[in-house]
């Protein structure tokens, strides 16, 4: 589950860690990557529901297509990337363009907009009752008790690969682009880069990685409801998971999964009150607040390789790790 | 004569066409004075006008025009009590943005507090030393909210001055910039809606009230006696805000410190008071904006506020962030729209629709309907 | 006696440094001029001493007392005003509001000070309501000088008071300089039009690169055959 959730910290990571943008819907690209993978992989879940898609359409060519064929694990994982990418494009073609502030109501929005699509339109996944029985990869290798270890690992490797390829991007010249419009957008536009272009690639970038986070999740919980993807287990966990470990910084994202999730986790096993999940609600929140006061840079802070200081206090976060 | 050519600038065929228009009249006394004050108020809107009013004035035009014949009447009534409900908050919230310069996303959680407390001073404190009752006049709600809201109001506003001082200030000292700030208003948002849980659970919760009869009006209209209720006192708030925006001088800082923080502080004006000032009215306005939300869906959740943020954030930008008369325009927009919108698809994509529409004006006019051009 | 004394002050925004040590004094009653090529620091320099740069080394003293370290808000108090070079009136204020704003420390309404502003400027007084945003540039100059004065400041500071003005209202502009300057006001300018600005200057500075580079007395520095070749355009 922390594995899941670094998935998630290391796409908001590109977002707001990299490039500075706000997203505050993160749960909306959760859900989405979720449902992509879920529909693309589950059988029917009755015949009324199959004959629905049969009417619906275009979009329902393709459920049946897919229908009842366990399709391969990656494709579904792609898919929910490539669906949270489509999305994320057209979001950010029209908001990007204004202030910082705008992207993160819309984010908001879309977030609204994708969790009622899912609740209203009970043709395409059964509305509140949500979707369960998702295969999972590799079903029927493993003992179902030992099979979590299984899929542990599966979530391993795609974090490695996709640490790997973040941590590549960003050290690559496009990555250094992002950073310069997060330090100083102005600077970046007189100096002749397309900063709209390079936000939107960052913004389509980390949606496709919390698509795919959301298609690991759907086939680790095997069960998908709207109400699953509330705000606070959708998108202030995972701020609080980036906050905490560092934003800028790769393995900070996932360091700050894992402590965080930890400590979720954890908590439940704290005496009396503390154990409250109200309770532990509000020390996200306080969580949040408390780094960006203390310790802006989180536990691991981000490795400078620009030698050019922030404006202010920023300058302060690498001193002593 | 340099000073001569200077004159010439202010705008002198409207000034002429004043001046003329006041001389071709009789002049009994009362009707010179008349006509005095008239010149006055025409003098004040020019000082106030620009073309975004006018745009905005077409829209809205059109707007209820190109619909009327199609809607129910009753919708549209709902639409403005809504309206007013979203203007209660939209207001406060966009005079934080103009003032402090980011998008307080707690402040949807502020509201929420806002209703939460009230329903505490009701069903606890007042109740506790006897005071109770229940369907006040025609509304389904008793005298006791009647003190809850005031109450409600300033301890949510203490609660943002507080909070201002104890998070917002130490970053404004930082310098950081307004994404960090906003950033810290999701931190705040989580934990006051973590607090609400806390101490009053997740679950459902009812304001004491008593079922009333419903105002029926011609053209199939029917009117809840407490939508009259959220409606007055909205329009009480709205002037109440334009008063004191207009009138007083704390207000007038507050549209200095909006327009200009530096050349305020160079002026002497002490900008951490205006401060206080704009988050103890927008915390207020956020409380009874919670509370009347609270009577018009006969509920209160935790979720209630952040869930309320899109159609706020939407009459803000709809208005122009920082315009508090835009954000009372963009909220009855925003407000009607998401009622009649139920007319013909599901109630419960109300929220979405503030969204698209909040996502096709950005397309259309980046700065919003009021927007100014710089 | 020195109304104003700075000396050495350091300063710049972030990890840029601007001023390396710049000095300078006004005495009572005075218009000194700062002048010198773009970028040099005149307006940090003056942005300094009011407090919205802060200063890192060296000393502001203003009658006496040590106001280096006040926020703008207190400098205000002690009767030093600034006007900004741009952005320096209110725009979604009226011009009576805008003045008012300059009143708000005053103990009264400041109501008969607007009086006098009125007859000091008596464009303004002819549309009182009028946006401040709806003003053209010479008049905005003019309302933003009024705004400074409604607190009797002893000192004026004015950031290229005829930055963007046509030649007949920078003449006006600088008439009324002279106007205030007669009514005891000490005022520090800093100007791009030197040679109008050392005209009417006691004394000039000139400064480079973030340091001193000349002083003398306003005409002289006119005379002086580097300073015209440098930056006063031959």
């Amino acid at each position: 589950m922390a594995g899941i959730y670094a998935v998630f910290a290391l796409g908001l990571n590109v977002h707001w860690g990299y490039t500075g943008l706000f997203n505050i819907g993160i749960a909306g690209f959760f859900a989405l990557g979720a449902y992509t993978a879920a529909l693309l992989t589950s059988p029917a879940a009755d015949p009324l529901l199959f004959e629905e898609f049969v009417f619906a359409g275009d979009w329902a060519q393709l459920g049946i297509l897919d229908l009842g064929i366990d399709l391969w694990f990656v494709l579904a994982l792609a898919a929910a990337g490539a669906a949270c990418g489509v999305v994320a494009l057209l979001i950010g073609y029209v908001t990007l363009r204004l202030n910082d502030d705008y992207l993160a109501i819309a984010t908001l929005g879309i977030a609204e907009s994708v969790r009622l699509f899912f609740l209203n339109e009970k043709w395409v996944a059964n509305g509140s009752k949500g979707l369960y029985q998702i295969p999972q990869f590799l079903e029927g290798w493993l003992p179902s008790d030992k099979y979590n270890y299984l899929y542990m690992v599966v979530v391993i490797v795609v974090l490695a690969v996709l640490f790997a390829l973040v941590q590549r991007v960003m050290k690559s010249p496009w990555g250094r682009v992002l950073r310069a419009i997060r330090e100083d957008e102005v600077a970046t536009a007189a100096s002749g880069k397309n900063v709209f272009s390079f936000k939107l690639q960052a913004f389509v970038l980390g949606a496709v990685i919390m698509g795919v986070g959301g298609a690991l999740f759907a086939h680790h919980i095997r069960f998908v409801s709207p109400l699953t993807f509330d705000p606070l287990l959708g998108t202030f966990i995972i701020w609080a998971m980036l906050m905490v470990g560092g934003s800028g910084n790769n393995l900070g994202a996932i360091l700050g999964a894992f402590v965080v999730w930890g400590l979720w986790v954890g908590a439940r096993f704290l005496p009396g009150e503390l154990a409250d999940p109200n309770f532990r609600f509000f020390m996200v929140g306080v969580l949040i607040v408390a780094v960006i006061l203390l310790r802006p840079g989180g536990i691991l802070g981000e490795l400078r390789r620009v030698t050019r200081g922030r404006a202010g206090r920023s300058a302060v976060r690498l001193d002593d790790g | 004569m340099a000073a001569r050519e200077v004159t010439q600038g202010w705008i002198p065929a409207f000034a002429g066409m004043t001046r003329g228009f006041g001389k071709g009249l009789p002049k009994g006394e009362g009707v010179g004075r008349g006509l005095r004050a008239l010149r006055a108020a025409v003098q004040r809107l020019r000082a106030t006008w620009s073309p975004g009013y006018a745009v905005a004035a077409a829209v809205a035009a059109l707007f209820v025009l190109g619909f009327l014949p199609f809607v129910k009447m009753g919708l549209v009534v709902n639409g403005f009590v809504l309206g007013a409900i979203i203007a209660t908050g939209a207001i406060g919230l966009t005079l934080i943005y103009g003032n402090l310069n980011f998008a307080n996303i707690a402040h949807g959680d502020y509201m929420a507090m806002g209703a939460y407390v009230a329903f505490f001073v009701v069903t606890d404190l007042l109740a506790a030393v006897g005071i109770q009752g229940q369907g006040f006049g025609p509304f389904t709600f008793g005298y006791p909210l009647l003190i809850a809201l005031p109450l409600a109001a300033a301890a949510v506003a203490l609660g943002a001055v507080v909070l201002d001082v104890v998070v917002y200030r130490r970053l404004r000292n930082r310098q950081v910039n307004a994404v960090v700030m906003a950033m810290a208003s999701l931190g705040l948002a989580i934990a006051v809606r973590g607090l609400i849980q806390i101490i009053w659970t997740g679950e459902k919760l009812q304001l004491p009230r008593e079922s009333r009869q419903v105002y029926h009006l011609p053209m199939d209209i029917r009117i809840p006696p407490d939508s009259i209720f959220i409606a007055g006192l909205a329009v009480v708030l709205v002037v109440g805000v334009y008063v004191l925006l207009t009138r007083t001088k704390i207000g007038k800082a507050m549209r200095a410190t909006a327009d200009n923080p530096d050349l305020a502080r160079v002026t002497g004006i002490p900008t951490e008071r205006v401060i206080w000032a704009t988050w103890a009215i927008g915390g207020g306005l956020a409380a009874i904006a919670g509370v009347l939300l609270a009577v018009f869906q006969a509920q209160l959740l935790p979720s209630m506020g952040w869930e309320f943020l899109i159609p706020l954030f939407a009459a803000v930008i709809l208005g122009g962030i920082g315009n508090p008369y835009g954000a009372l325009v963009g909220a009855l927009v925003i407000g009607v729209s998401m009622e009649v919108s139920t007319q013909w698809i599901t109630p419960s994509y109300k929220h979405a629709v503030a969204f698209i529409i909040m996502i096709v004006l950005l397309l259309a006019r980046p700065r919003g309907l009021l927007g100014r051009s710089n | 006696m020195a109304l104003l004394e700075a000396r050495d002050i350091v300063a710049g925004y972030g990890e840029t440094q601007i001023l390396h040590g710049v000095s300078l004094v006004v005495n009572e009653g005075e218009i000194v001029t700062i002048i010198g090529p773009n970028g040099c620091g005149k307006s940090t320099f003056m942005k300094s001493v009011v407090g919205l740069v802060q200063v890192r080394t060296g000393s502001v003293t203003f009658r006496g007392a040590d106001i280096t370290a006040y926020p703008p808000e207190r400098v205000v108090r002690t009767g030093l005003c600034y006007v900004p070079q741009s952005a320096n009136v209110f725009p979604s204020l009226s011009i009576r509001e805008n003045l008012e704003m300059g009143a708000f420390i005053r103990g009264d309404d400041g109501r008969a000070r607007i009086d006098e502003m009125f007859g000091l400027f008596p464009d303004l007084a002819r549309r009182p309501t009028a946006r401040a945003g709806s003003l053209s540039g010479g008049q905005r100059q003019m309302l933003a000088l009024a705004r400074a004065l409604m607190l009797d400041p002893v000192l004026l500071l004015l950031d290229e008071p005829s930055a963007g003005l046509s030649p007949a209202i920078m003449g006006l502009v600088f008439e009324r300089i002279r106007d205030i300057n007669a009514t005891g006001v000490a005022l520090l300018l800093v100007e791009q039009q030197a040679r109008e600005a050392l005209r009417l200057s006691d004394r000039g500075y000139v400064l480079s690169g973030g340091e001193n580079r000349l002083e003398d007395r306003g005409p002289a520095l006119l005379d002086n055959p580097e300073v015209a070749r440098l930056y006063l355009g031959g």
